[in-house]
């Protein structure tokens, strides 16, 4: 990292909106009150001060403006960014999760008064079954991690209703997303790491010799992180499964799997899906994302309270009447309410419904016949440690012999043509990992362009080695001291000194 | 592209999937139109009744209907943000790591504490996640959490789900009272062996109280103590870092988010200095790059997931990062005077429904503490009855507590904002009258 002279007053490209704030500016009047004025709260029990800043209504759009052309973006460019599934987000999503019937509506509303929403939701869970071959969907979970959690708790539920208490380990491949160990951890349970064979599928024999009473179960991505579908998995669910534990899905990956193949008849007992990465619902700078549960039949009755479900029949001229239910040996609650109906479910929801079974199937295939197409174009130039046919990603080493350029260099030169960096340094069993995932929704001359730029970077980095090393040299901002802000943290700005507030 | 990858065919590509399970028929509509697929869910939103139009809302317990200023869903519907990754790449993530930076300052200062992280799904899990911070700052060596039965009967909930596999014990105190009690008794529930204890500000049923000496008590036992505050009440009333508080956490949705029936919002997460490396979430911290410039990163990541696995606080990744940067569009165009007369309008509209409604007969005001948002009204029979009632006549009444607390039977938290006209509230007054003599 090259770092910045010490002691320099840094140079301000766009003001914080404490920065911008001048006395006795608003942005937004309210109306006056038309009730008549009740006495004061006791001055005890008021704040003596709110220093929050004071702007016009111009000048906090023009902030926030100049705030949006420093990001890069899905509507602005690629996004080859593997585990993430960078997909085109739909305009029209954005309309009908705005709807006034969605958007103003209470989540404690009586039932009666919002049977559009439940049936939204009733037939979201359905079609998530139908999808990944479930008996039953939570759509609770605010996103893959909490799903995550959500499975963790319910397979620990599951071994204590049958008096199987001694189960502790959690068998998680070394490939794993971190969330997987993570969300072990907070359930006072082990981590027992199962390394890759050199074809990239879990190791057989070290898998076979772990699998015990001691097993609460297994937490897989398939693909896995590096974008390859385990050609053994029957037998590794068949050796999870005969010690009693079960098979948990992590549905990260799940953009590769739509009409090409059901996890939960290959026999995952408990999966998540990523509703922001493949059923479009976006990003949004790192949230909000959604996180529903799929589980088998003998799962269902550990599922988050509540679900819906309908809870009177209809009738030749009457819908049926959506409500709540609880499952009969729920974990309880992940979060308050319902999970994120509108920015999720309702987008979702509209994506599913655009494309059909046909339409997501074509999802998959394209996904993976881009992925694949970017692998067979780059393997001449960069080196693919576990080099067969891929899923919708791929992971690809970031160096070369002779070069002082590593995978991160590479990501950041990337920028300089204005393309977003691929996934670095994960999984953790490639060295100088750089994981490609194209998605469906990029045509062959976007990726044409991208593995043009990704050979001209490798030739840079061969021949011009210092131009790679120093990128980002074409955008706004250079490579950050990220050493500094550890060390100072400084991380929250306030109103300028000596300013006014009671002007 | 089939020829340079080397295959026949798409179908070629799936030859590791299992052929007996491979290209299952899925049992979905055919596909729409986008057309047709706007009809659709329109007349799905139009099964709803909303409280936009077609219902007034006296419905609050944890969601608010506030108004939102149009610029903050223009800010919103920006592409450069909305359809952005999380901000791994500063270089090109400048605006969304800034915006970031902005809302955690604006949540530090509006509750009166040191630092706040980038934000939890929702207000109730941001409580959970409180309660690991406490257990990791005591190093599990405190193994007791006390939570206020007047806190969110959902966010007890999830409190209590997150808490399964820690092996500790949570306390409350007793559903069953009539909540008449002073909150300082809760002092009593802690112990040498209580890492956190949780109250909320207001409390459920709206109530203000100064929990400075409360929060003096579980210090002296050694315990943090973790308040659940309503963010529009805080343009008023005294901060919970000057009643010092150790951490401050609240569902963001009443500063500029829909109800969206439930979510997604923002679970804010605030605290002071020193408990920083123990928070869970995303940080975002200043510092400048190697041209010199001011820049934002996200900071202290050896915290999280990715690096520490297993060993992290919280499994969390994502933080709610769209809506934290709707509600720093919200506070900084409302600003100091703009969120004063939201809380104000709140207090005064609430404070004339209670005179009004105290004064029908049968009706009675349960508390007579300071309250802000909403307050407990005693009805002359069951809630849900009068609920129904009030449905008929296209008012949407208060949230049921008979739910959560048995002897609270005919109580109902009324909630008013600065969306409801003193005609509104005139119509509820009526409409409660007319129950009361059929």
């Amino acid at each position: 990292m090259i770092e910045a002279p010490e002691k320099v007053t840094p140079k301000i490209v766009e003001p914080t909106i404490f920065d911008l704030s001048s006395p006795g500016r608003i942005g937004v009047t309210m109306p006056a009150s038309d009730v008549p004025e009740a006495d004061s709260p006791p001055v005890h029990l008021l704040r003596s001060e709110l220093p929050l800043p004071e702007l016009a209504e111009v000048d906090v759009v023009r902030h926030y403006m100049h705030l949006s052309k420093f990001n890069y973006s899905v509507d602005g460019g690629y996004y080859p960014l593997g585990s993430c599934t960078m997909k085109y987000n739909p305009k029209i999503n954005e309309d009908t999760c705005r709807l006034p019937g969605f958007l103003f509506t209470h989540p404690l509303q009586p039932v009666e008064t919002v049977q559009g929403n439940l049936a939204l939701m009733y037939q979201l869970q359905d079609w998530l079954k139908e999808i990944a071959g479930f008996a039953a969907v939570t759509l609770q979970p605010a996103a893959g991690a909490h799903g995550e959690f959500t499975g963790v708790l319910m397979m620990r539920a599951y071994h204590k209703s049958r008096g199987d208490t001694q189960r502790t380990r959690m068998l998680i491949p070394d490939a794993a997303h971190g969330t997987n160990p993570a969300s072990v951890g907070m359930m006072g349970m082990s981590v027992v790491t199962i390394p890759s064979d050199e074809r990239g599928n879990v190791d057989l024999k070290t898998l076979e010799a772990a699998c015990d009473d001691k097993v609460v179960g297994m937490m897989l991505t398939n693909p896995n992180t590096l974008g390859l579908f385990d050609e053994n998995i029957e037998k590794v669910i068949e050796l999870v499964h005969g010690c009693g534990g079960l098979m948990y899905g992590d549905g990260a990956n799940m953009n590769a799997l739509l009409g090409i193949v059901r996890p939960g008849d290959l026999g995952f007992d408990v999966m998540h899906f990523n509703l922001h990465k493949t059923f479009s619902v976006p990003h949004g700078g790192g949230g909000p994302g959604v996180g529903p549960v799929g589980v088998a039949a003998h799962l269902a009755d550990f599922l988050p309270e509540p679900l819906v479900d309908i809870i009177e029949e209809g009738g030749d001229d009457w819908p049926p009447l959506y409500g709540f239910v609880k499952p009969a040996k729920s974990i309880g609650r992940m979060k308050a309410f319902h999970g994120n109906f509108g920015g999720g479910f309702v987008r979702a929801y509209t994506y599913i419904a655009m494309h059909g079974p046909d339409g997501l199937k074509d999802i998959s295939q394209y996904a993976v016949l881009n992925a694949n197409y970017l692998l067979a174009r780059l393997r001449d130039t960069y080196h693919v440690p576990f080099d067969r046919i891929c899923m919708h990603e791929f992971v690809a080493e970031g160096q070369f012999e002779g070069s002082p350029v590593r995978a991160l260099d590479i990501s950041k030169r990337l920028m300089d043509y204005n393309f977003h960096p691929p996934t670095n340094y994960f999984p953790l069993i490639v060295h100088e990992a750089l994981m490609i995932e194209p998605t469906e929704t990029e045509n062959k001359d976007t990726l044409d362009t991208f593995v043009d730029t990704m050979i001209k970077i490798a030739e840079e980095a061969k021949n011009n080695p210092d131009v790679v090393k120093s990128a980002p040299n074409n955008t706004q901002f250079g490579r950050m001291d990220e050493v500094k802000a550890a060390r100072e943290l400084v991380l929250c700005c306030w109103l300028p000194e000596g300013y006014d507030l009671n002007q | 592209m089939l020829e340079t990858i080397g295959v026949k065919s798409l179908d070629d590509l799936f030859a590791a999937v299992p052929a007996k399970h491979r290209f299952p028929k899925l049992d979905l509509p055919p596909a729409l139109t986008e057309m047709e697929a706007m009809t659709q869910l329109s007349e799905i939103a139009n099964f709803n009744e909303n409280v936009r139009g077609d219902l007034i809302s006296f419905l609050g317990a944890g969601m608010y209907h506030h108004y939102i200023p149009s610029v903050v869903d223009h800010m919103l519907r920006r592409g450069e943000f909305y359809t952005a990754y999380t901000p791994y790449q500063p270089e090109i993530s400048q605006g969304t790591l800034q915006a970031i930076f902005e809302y955690q300052s604006l949540m530090a200062a509006l509750t009166g504490m040191d630092v706040s992280n980038a934000s939890h799904y929702d207000g109730a899990t941001a409580t959970a996640e409180a309660v690991s911070l406490a257990y990791a700052q005591f190093r599990g060596k405190r193994r007791k959490v006390v939570v206020s039965a007047t806190v969110h009967p959902q966010y007890r909930a999830v409190v209590h789900t997150y808490m399964q596999g820690m092996e500790m014990e949570l306390t409350s105190n007793d559903e069953n009272a009539d909540f008449d009690s002073d909150p300082n008794d809760l002092a009593n529930l802690v112990d040498d062996n209580t890492c956190l204890l949780i109250i909320q500000y207001p409390d459920f049923f709206g109530r203000v109280y100064d929990y400075t000496q409360l929060i003096e008590a579980a210090h002296a036992k050694g315990a943090l103590v973790c308040i659940v505050a309503n963010p529009t009440a805080l343009a008023l009333f005294k901060t919970p870092g000057a009643m010092g508080a150790d951490i401050v956490v609240g569902d963001g949705q009443p500063l500029g988010i829909p109800l969206w029936y439930g979510g997604p919002s923002v679970g804010f997460f605030t605290t002071r200095k020193q408990y920083v490396h123990k928070m869970a979430g995303r940080l975002v911290g200043e510092t400048i790059d190697n041209r010199g410039q001011r820049a934002y990163v996200l900071t202290l990541t050896a915290r999280e997931q990715h690096i520490k696995r297993e060993r992290a606080t919280s499994n969390i990744c994502t933080n709610q990062s769209l809506l934290a940067l709707g509600t720093a569009v919200y506070l900084s165009l409302l600003g100091k005077q703009g969120l004063g007369q939201v809380a104000n309008l709140c207090y005064q509209k609430a404070h004339y429904a209670a005179g009004q409604l105290g004064k029908v007969k049968g009706y009675r005001i349960k508390y007579h503490e300071p309250f802000f948002h909403e307050f407990v009204l005693e009805c002359p029979q069951p809630v849900a009855e009068i609920n129904s009632h009030l449905l008929d006549e296209g008012i949407l009444g208060g949230y049921d507590l008979s739910q959560d607390y048995p002897l609270l039977a005919n109580c109902m938290l009324v909630a008013v904002t600065e969306m409801n006209s003193r005609e509104d509230i005139d119509a509820l007054v009526t409409v409660l009258s007319e129950v009361n003599h059929d």
